[in-house]
């Protein structure tokens, strides 16, 4: 029943730097599938929007291979390539930063369908009022400039732009992280609709966890730019393997003042390392609470531990 | 249990070319010795006006107190202040820590020089002194190597130990109060529970009072005593933690409480968002500010601004709902 859609080997990304190799992305591999909600959940630095921009081809990749519908994309060419950047689209963090404050809304939203030539005059009027309707703005929108907008509505149109060439899939990359509470939950319950209506498949990256464990329906965890356990959304919340994801659960408080009065949290020391350089062995050593003398030598692989479920820690073998 | 502090009626507006912004339209509350109060509610709500003006921050013009009145340590009305007392007040008995550590921590000067500058100026300590209390210090937030980092400069300090050492600077004085403006907002979830932590330390080793602004209603239910919720200038509603969070009253709170998810629930709740915008504070609406989004408003909402009540002990709200005259069911 289920079909892959994209698949990830092995992927790396890395940037020279003046003092050495970082190592943002190093040996990633996941595969997500066919109208699923796929979660990268990890902490500020670890990769994730690296990942992301590596899988959609705005980087490069240093090593390994992105398969979309079973094509690696970085050697595309030609029409391929055209149509690969029809069917994968991104949503920015940032609803600020990522309008053009020159352009009309309505020009911001056709942009795609502009480059790719697919409608002109009336009918990518229409197309835009479309889009505008589904994102819930009124189409009188369109003739109105970026800076007359909240950071929802911004967000929004930033949905709508993606939406417009009818991708099959979406990098959502922290799209709701610069939003209010009350707002974020808007946006989440639209992309969790267009999913419904249009089968898209969403690679979802967030450092909420709340809302990743919301929206996805597998999740994984990266530090450091390795991924450190992979899972039903639901499984890792309720049984996480990895040390670092039970530290990770544990941080984050419970909007419930009698559950948090009872709460024993596992505090972390210190701060999550540099990628510049990384130490051989297990990313996380420097602060695992579990760690053991190999733990430093070896670095463990992501391997199956239960069904579907994956961790990457030698108290797992 | 005294007060350290008490804001009465307090009212701040900008003056741009755009017309006049009612930052803060009238809010009141009370900071016992010895406690955490949170301050909640959506950005632009005005909760960072309310607390730079108690430290008198804002520069005036662009900024007026309009009225009320910030009473610190039962005497002394911090709005009356010349800025001149002001400033010996921030640097000795209120201490803030901001949302972003690395604009509030001056770049070209040694963490140690910013830590024993106060205490030179405001305490009269000779610098071997100030320099030995700022290890002390640099301990007590939880840095390692303090005799190094001392040396060092911003820039050598990841997020988490900026903010760290920010806490450090505002604590050097032993001040009464504390004021935390989106402490961990910048923060990664386990810097934050680390810095949350050291927050709650403080208060029960020192005593201090605490008032934390925050939209995180995780960071709330794990540190605050009481809870005020603000919006548009005002605060709608004000209690305990329990009251807030298992008796609310007030339609927006409700609104809050619904639109966040919970690490902890087993199933899949649907998100209720709170739909619409929160009003500009250049032209307030006449009535009750979250009418135009609150699915309970009545007619007299349009109208008139609803008046504080007490609910019972100390929660309060303003809502027509609490009205007597008003007779509604809420399901
Ligand atoms: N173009 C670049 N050149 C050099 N280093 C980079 C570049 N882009 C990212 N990095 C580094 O790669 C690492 C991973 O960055 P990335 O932006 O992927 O993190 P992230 O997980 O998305 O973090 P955040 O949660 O803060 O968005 C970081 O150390 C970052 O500084
Ligand atoms: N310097 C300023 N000039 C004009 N308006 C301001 C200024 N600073 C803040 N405001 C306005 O005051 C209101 C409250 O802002 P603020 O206290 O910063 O909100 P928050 O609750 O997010 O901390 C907002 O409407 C904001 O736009
Ligand atoms: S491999 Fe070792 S250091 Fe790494 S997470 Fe597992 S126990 Fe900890
Ligand atoms: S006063 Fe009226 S509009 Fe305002 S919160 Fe209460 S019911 Fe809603
Ligand atoms: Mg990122
Ligand atoms: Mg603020």
């Amino acid at each position: 029943m289920s079909e892959t859609i994209l698949e990830v080997n092995n992927l790396k990304k890395y940037f020279g730097v003046t003092n050495g190799v970082l190592k943002a992305v190093d040996n990633v591999s996941l595969s997500i599938q066919r109208g699923e909600t796929f979660g990268l959940v990890g902490e500020s630095g670890c990769g994730k929007s690296t990942l992301g921009r590596t899988i959609m081809r705005l980087y490069s990749a240093t090593d390994g291979e992105v398969l979309f519908n079973g094509e690696n994309v970085h050697q595309l060419k030609g029409g391929r390539l055209k149509q690969f950047n029809r069917e994968m689209q991104m949503v920015f963090q940032d609803p600020y930063a990522s309008l053009n404050p020159r352009m009309t809304v309505g020009d911001i939203i056709a942009e795609g369908i502009d480059i790719h030539r697919l409608y002109s005059g009336v009918k990518r009027r229409e197309r835009v009022a479309e889009l505008l309707h589904t994102v819930g703005l009124p189409e009188e929108h369109a003739s109105r400039f970026p800076h007359e907008f909240s950071g929802g509505q911004r967000q929004r149109i930033g949905i709508a732009r993606a939406l417009a060439i009818k991708p099959q899939f979406i990098v959502a990359d922290e799209p709701v992280s610069a939003l209010d509470v009350s707002v974020q939950a808007q946006v989440i319950n639209l992309f969790k609709r267009l999913q419904k209506e249009n089968g898209l498949t969403y690679l979802f990256i967030s450092h909420d966890l709340a809302m990743v464990k919301h929206i996805a329906d597998r999740c994984g965890v990266m530090y450091l730019g390795a991924l450190m356990e992979v899972a039903k959304a639901s499984e890792l919340y309720r049984k996480p393997l990895h040390p670092y994801t039970v530290a990770l659960l544990s941080a984050i408080p419970i909007p419930d003042p009698e559950v948090e009065r009872k709460r024993e949290r596992v505090i972390l020391e210190g701060d999550v390392p540099s990628p510049i350089n990384p130490p051989p062995g297990c990313r996380f050593f420097a602060r695992c609470p579990k760690a053991m003398p190999e733990c430093q030598v070896n670095a463990p692989r992501l391997i199956a531990v239960e069904t579907e479920h994956y961790v990457a820690c030698h108290l797992y073998k | 249990m005294k007060n350290i502090l008490e804001v009465k009626d307090l009212k701040v507006s900008f003056h741009t070319y755009a017309g006049e912004v009612q930052a803060v339209r009238g809010v009141s509350f009370e900071l016992r010795k010895g406690e955490v109060l949170a301050i909640v509610g959506e950005s632009g709500c005005g909760k960072s006006v309310t607390s730079q003006t108690i430290m008198r921050l804002i520069p005036s013009p662009p900024s007026i107190i309009k009225a009320g009145s910030i009473i610190f340590d039962e005497t002394i009305d911090l709005v009356q202040l010349s800025l001149k007392e002001m400033e010996s007040i921030r640097g000795s008995e209120i201490g803030m820590i901001f949302q972003d550590p690395m604009t509030s921590l001056n770049p070209t000067m040694t963490i140690g020089k910013q830590i024993t500058e106060g205490l030179v100026k405001h305490q009269g300590l000779t610098q071997e002194k100030a320099q030995k209390q700022a290890i002390e210090l640099l301990l007590l937030v939880g840095i390692s190597r303090p005799e190094t980092r001392i040396k060092q400069y911003p820039h050598e300090f990841s997020g988490g130990m900026r903010q760290r050492v920010m806490i450090a600077i505002s604590l050097a004085c032993r001040p009464k109060l504390l004021i935390a403006d989106e402490p961990t907002t910048a923060l990664d979830v386990t810097i934050q529970a680390q810095i949350i932590d050291l927050l709650k330390d403080l208060q029960d080793k020192i005593g201090s009072s605490i008032i934390i602004i925050t939209h995180n209603l995780g960071v709330v239910a794990d540190i605050a005593q009481r809870v005020a919720v603000m919006y548009a200038g005002k605060i709608v509603e004000q209690g305990t933690v329990d009251d807030i969070f298992y008796s609310a009253q007030h339609p927006y709170t409700w609104g809050l409480l619904h639109s966040i998810l919970r690490l902890d629930d087993e199933e899949k709740s649907e998100l209720v968002p709170i739909e619409g915008m929160p009003p500009d504070l250049l032209d307030p609406p006449l009535g009750c500010a979250f009418a135009a989004r609150c699915p309970h408003a009545l007619n007299i909402c349009l109208k008139e601004d609803p008046q504080t009540q007490i609910i019972q002990d100390e929660h309060s709200m303003a809502c027509w709902l609490m009205d007597k005259r008003v007779k509604v069911k809420i399901c």
